[in-house]
């Protein structure tokens, strides 16, 4: 039915900033887990007679991102006051920029079922984050409110999308590559559940083929990737009703509910619109040097795609195990330093995304934060690939010494469980197999292949685990000549 | 004969050859505020005991060393209600900050104290400091000591009024478009608008944040220039604090005008100046003619606009200064509203007086899309037409003069009922504001018994010049030494 | 000049609270004081480049430090309503 619809979705995206210290005080700009309005000042209280003094860093990290981002860096930018009233905004209004921001005119590339996508990003600009607000029970219904004000003041920047996206799931895709250069910057810790990035989406339908678009609705209280497409897709479906019955979709802000799975009109607040900006009298603007621009430049880190596809090429990886390392920066380090301590790449690949990969999971930890160095597991992975050990034991030492912090090698040779692959041994266990499986190696001999398994299932068990599996199958085969 | 009839430098010789103490001025300060006060109503509240505890701290400590002091140690002085004093409530005469106790100090406080001068409370002036007359107060109505039938100007009436009344050597006010220079003329005494950026904002209770700047009120030309040059200076706390090294500003006293060119804006002299006023003006004018300076005519034709940009921009940053009077974080409360929007609304109706309400609409109207480049942008563009001028008149000259006000005081209630009047009283003085240039009143004679002010512009970070040119007025018209209470004697001698 | 409606959203707007009488005077004085400086349209601002801030600074930063602000006490002394260290305000409709 909805067919002939297509969506016009653009994503604004609000990342805290991984400063030390708030956007214009020095309260922290870590502030989870403080006891409530302990992470304040009279600055960030809003208290009459303060001022706001700029965070050099935040700057540098908005423009760090800008660039990362492709933006356009203006000469010339500066901060304006955002007039509305409510209990979480201190001052009755939020320092942010409007018509200069920082940056202006850049892009994201994403992929998105094996294809690529080529976003326009409008603006990266800084603003400050509100604080916080406690509502007993639900907000309509609720009495009062209670405010926390520790997170007012945090650096927050604002990454405005183009509306270039068409089809709900590119929403995820596009934040999660995002997201990624975020972390891979250092500038925001990508947790959306605590809400250091958040997302809000614009979302407008229009016949396919044609450039009529229709109301604007924006969508809020999203808080991951999941609820995000999820609320777009019901979206789309809801407007697409709306047209198909000759109705008119209602430009407004709705909200999210995780909980029932809809998207809820907000009651519109009628002075919405009127902001009131004008130039931030307390701050004087930045004019932002070109050579400070072409320093952060160059120093600017490798970028995630760019990486992934560094670690195909010159590893030969698989795309898949590429994307698992290049995860974060510090995983790909890790990696990097594997290949550098004498393993193979593509075992060093195997073993860090099929193994330790798993491991990590389990426990959720990083890659690059588990008690493995990666000297040890070079160390291990060659020893797998050299036959020293069987890769069956190699992958429960690793577990082991993945809890305990030993070293994988010492564990090999202090238990003795270097791999058997002396002729001689293996020939004495490979008969106590053919003798004790006299069934087995009648119906391999018959021409059952699978028959085979069990008896080297009997020599690996009989060895713990040690002997060289490629070498006992070789011996069975030669111990059972088919005729 | 009070202690408080004394310069500040006077003060400092006495405490440092032990003539008396600080605990005898600081008393004396407080006797005089005990004797005149209840009916001039300058001070909001005072702090008597930790007064006098500081200045006996201080005595003791003179007496182990009374050398290597500032000037300012030991000396009683006061502060507009819209510094922020730590631990000692402040209001800045509005209801809506009643029982507010401010956690800490604005800088020019810190600095003062750090000089050790001794605070002796919090002084009225209108209402978040909007106003000509002191007469938007919302606690009590401050009276010119030389008329208590008049007003003491405005907005820092307050600190002008204790200067006058000898109930402290030195007084902080705030300008935004005249607040200190126009109180300082109409009570007889010095004030001093700094250059904007040249003393830190913060602290100070913001009216229009590109417009306010603290500055001190004294008897003498000198004990401003120590004052200024104790407060000003770069300060973490404020961007937009300057960043340029403060001048000896007391160098200049006593270097005399000889060679200087005054120019004097003959737009200024056309604004309706009262005939007992432009006396006083000549008067001066002729006394540095006298000693040496070249009177030159200047035009800064843009002044028919300031008035109106002024009452653009200053409302508008004033729409945005005060919402966070919102009643959350402090204030008297919410008056048991039950929700949030009657709670706004009922904090901020009670908490603000009628002049308040009135910028704080009109400057929600000029910030308004679809007014903002009428009003606002335009108002922007005037201010850039206005510095325009003043860059080009310091081109040609070293200072400015004119009146600080068209009028002498008048009277309480004269022109409550009529905003425009009221707003036109300031039209001599806030183009320096717009332009944030240096300016200074010093009091240069009388009008019907009533104080005149000389206004010295000067340009950006030219309070030097500003103090030089003072001070020659000053020591002319030799009338600091006049008090209110003494002038009937004086005037003999006029 | 003002519309009632006018001045009363702009009141709204303001969180003034004012009443019917108020809104009437305030919609006098407005109209006065606008007018006035309606005065605005006659200067020659053509080419003008607006002045948002006089003294010409720019790039005025601080270094990203913490520093000690205010305890919770201090935080919540002067909030006329505080419950388990959060400030309490009415509900939000
Ligand atoms: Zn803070």
């Amino acid at each position: 039915m909805s067919r002939q619809w297509e969506a016009v979705i653009g994503l604004e995206v609000h990342a805290q900033l991984l400063t030390e210290s708030k956007m214009f005080c020095g309260c922290r700009a870590q502030y989870l887990g403080l006891p409530p309005n302990s992470n304040t000042c009279p600055v960030c209280l809003g208290l009459p007679g303060t001022l706001p003094v700029m965070n050099r860093a935040a700057v540098e990290m908005t423009i760090r991102t800008a660039l990362a981002l492709n933006c356009e860096i203006p000469e010339f930018t500066k901060f304006d006051r955002k007039n509305y009233f409510y209990p979480d905004l201190p001052k009755g209004y939020q320092i942010s920029q409007y018509d200069l921001p920082l940056s202006l005119n850049g892009c994201l590339e994403f992929e998105v079922g094996g294809r690529v996508v080529r976003a326009g990003i409008t603006r990266v600009h800084l603003e400050e984050d509100a604080g916080t607000l406690h509502h007993a029970g639900e907000i309509h219904t609720s009495s009062f409110s209670l405010v926390d004000l520790n997170r007012a003041g945090v650096p927050l920047m604002e990454i405005v999308g183009e509306p270039d996206l068409r089809h709900p799931e590119e929403a995820p895709a596009y934040l999660a590559a995002l997201r990624q250069t975020l972390m891979y910057l250092g500038v925001n810790d990508g947790n959306m559940e605590e809400g250091s990035l958040r997302c809000d989406a614009n979302i407008s339908l229009r016949e396919k083929g044609s450039s009529v678009l229709g109301a604007k609705v924006e969508v809020k209280n999203m808080n991951s990737f999941r609820s995000i497409q999820r609320a777009l897709e019901f979206e789309f479906q809801r407007q697409a009703d709306l047209l198909e019955q000759g109705r008119k979709v209602a430009q407004e802000t709705r909200g999210w509910s995780d909980l029932e799975q809809v998207t809820v009109s907000q009651r519109s607040k009628e002075e919405a619109q009127e902001y009131r900006y004008f130039p931030e009298p307390d701050l004087p603007p930045l004019r932002v040097a070109r050579d400070y621009v072409e320093r952060i430049r160059e120093a600017l880190p490798e970028l995630p795609r760019a990486k992934r596809v560094r670690l195909r090429e010159s590893y030969s990886l698989a795309e898949d195990q590429a994307r698992v390392i290049a995860e974060s920066p510090e995983d790909a380090a890790y990696f990097e330093a594997v290949v550098e301590a004498g393993a193979d790449p593509r075992s060093a690949a195997n073993w860090q995304v099929q193994n330790l990969q798993a491991l990590c999971n389990a426990s959720k930890i990083r890659v690059a934060d588990c008690r493995i160095p990666p000297v040890a597991l070079a160390r291990l992975v060659q020893l797998v690939d050299q036959d020293q050990v069987s890769g069956v034991v190699a992958k429960d030492v690793l577990a082991e010494c993945f809890v305990s912090g030993d070293a994988p090698a010492e564990l090999i040779a202090s238990r003795g469980l270097a791999q058997v692959s002396d002729q001689r041994q293996l020939r004495e266990l490979v008969e106590q197999a053919v003798t004790a499986n006299s069934k087995a190696a009648l119906d391999y001999q018959a021409g059952n292949d699978k028959a085979l398994n069990a008896l080297v299932g009997f020599v690996m068990a009989a060895s713990r685990g040690k002997a060289n599996s490629k070498m006992v199958s070789q011996l069975l085969r030669e111990r059972l000549p088919r005729s | 004969m009070s202690l408080l009839d004394l310069s500040i430098a006077e003060m400092a010789r006495g405490l440092r050859d032990r003539e008396f103490s600080s605990v005898e001025l600081v008393e004396a300060a407080y006797q005089q505020i005990d004797r005149l006060d209840g009916e001039l109503g300058a001070f909001l509240r005072t702090t008597r005991d930790q007064a006098l505890a500081q200045a006996s701290v201080c005595d003791r400590e003179l007496a182990v060393s009374p050398d290597g002091r500032g000037e300012l140690y030991g000396i009683p002085v006061a502060y507009k209600d819209v510094l922020c004093t730590q631990g000692v409530e402040t209001t800045a005469a509005s209801r809506i900050l009643s029982g507010f106790i401010p956690p800490y100090s604005a800088t020019v406080v810190e600095r003062m104290e750090s000089q050790g001068a001794i605070a002796l409370g919090k002084l009225n002036c209108d209402e978040f400091a909007m106003g000509s007359s002191n007469e938007n107060s919302a606690f009590q109505q401050t009276r010119n000591p030389w008329a208590t039938d008049r007003v003491p100007g405005g907005s820092s009436g307050g600190s002008a009024v204790a200067v006058s009344a000898r109930m402290a050597a030195a007084t902080l006010g705030s300008d935004t478009g005249g607040s200190i220079r126009l109180p300082a003329s109409f009570c007889g005494v010095v004030g001093v608008k700094p250059s904007y950026g040249r003393v830190s904002r913060y602290g100070l209770i913001a009216f229009a944040s590109s417009l306010d700047q603290v500055g001190p009120l004294t008897k003498t030309v000198a004990d401003s220039a120590l004052v200024l040059g104790a407060i000003a200076g770069e300060d973490p706390h404020d961007a937009t604090s300057s960043q340029a090294p403060v001048a000896s500003y007391q160098d200049a006293i006593g270097q005399g005008v000889s060679g200087l060119r005054v120019g004097i804006p003959k737009e200024y002299l056309a604004m309706g100046i009262e005939p007992g006023v432009r006396r006083v003006f000549d008067q001066a004018a002729q006394w540095l003619e006298a000693e040496g300076a070249r009177l030159v005519e200047v035009s800064l034709p843009s002044t028919e606009y300031a008035l109106a940009a002024y009452y653009v921009i200053a409302p508008a940053e004033v729409s945005s200064n005060l919402a966070r009077m919102d009643g959350v974080r402090f204030g008297p409360g919410f008056g048991g509203a039950t929700n949030l929007g009657d709670a706004y609304e009922h904090a901020r109706h009670q908490g603000f007086g009628g002049e308040v309400r009135r910028r704080i609409t009109l400057g929600t109207y000029v910030l308004s899309s679809g007014y903002y480049d009428a009003y606002y942008l335009r108002a922007q563009k005037v201010r850039t037409l206005v510095a325009q001028d003043f860059e080009r008149v310091f081109s040609e000259v070293d200072c400015v003069i004119s009146p600080t006000a068209p009028t002498a005081a008048f009277r309480l209630g004269e022109r409550l009922a009529d905003p425009l009047a009221m707003y036109a009283t300031d039209l001599l003085t806030l183009p320096a504001n717009l332009a944030g240039i240096s300016g200074i009143s010093v009091p240069a004679g009388f009008s019907d018994a009533l104080p005149v002010g000389l206004q010295v512009l000067g340009p950006y970070l030219g309070e030097a010049t500003c103090f030089r040119v003072a001070a020659q007025v000053e020591a002319a018209a030799d009338i600091w030494r006049v008090g209110p209470e003494t002038a009937g004697a004086a005037e003999e001698g006029v | 000049m003002f519309e009632p409606a006018q001045v009363a959203h702009l009141s709204r707007l303001a969180r003034l609270g004012l009443t019917d009488e108020e809104l009437e005077r305030l919609r006098a004085q407005l109209g006065d004081i606008v007018r006035a400086v309606g005065k605005l349209a006659e200067a020659p601002t053509g080419q003008v480049d607006p002045t948002a801030q006089v003294g010409g600074l720019y790039n005025v930063m601080r270094e990203d430090r913490v520093v000690d602000g205010l305890t919770q006490d201090e935080a919540l002394a002067n909030a006329s309503s505080h419950e388990a260290g959060l400030i309490r305000v009415p509900a939000i409709q």
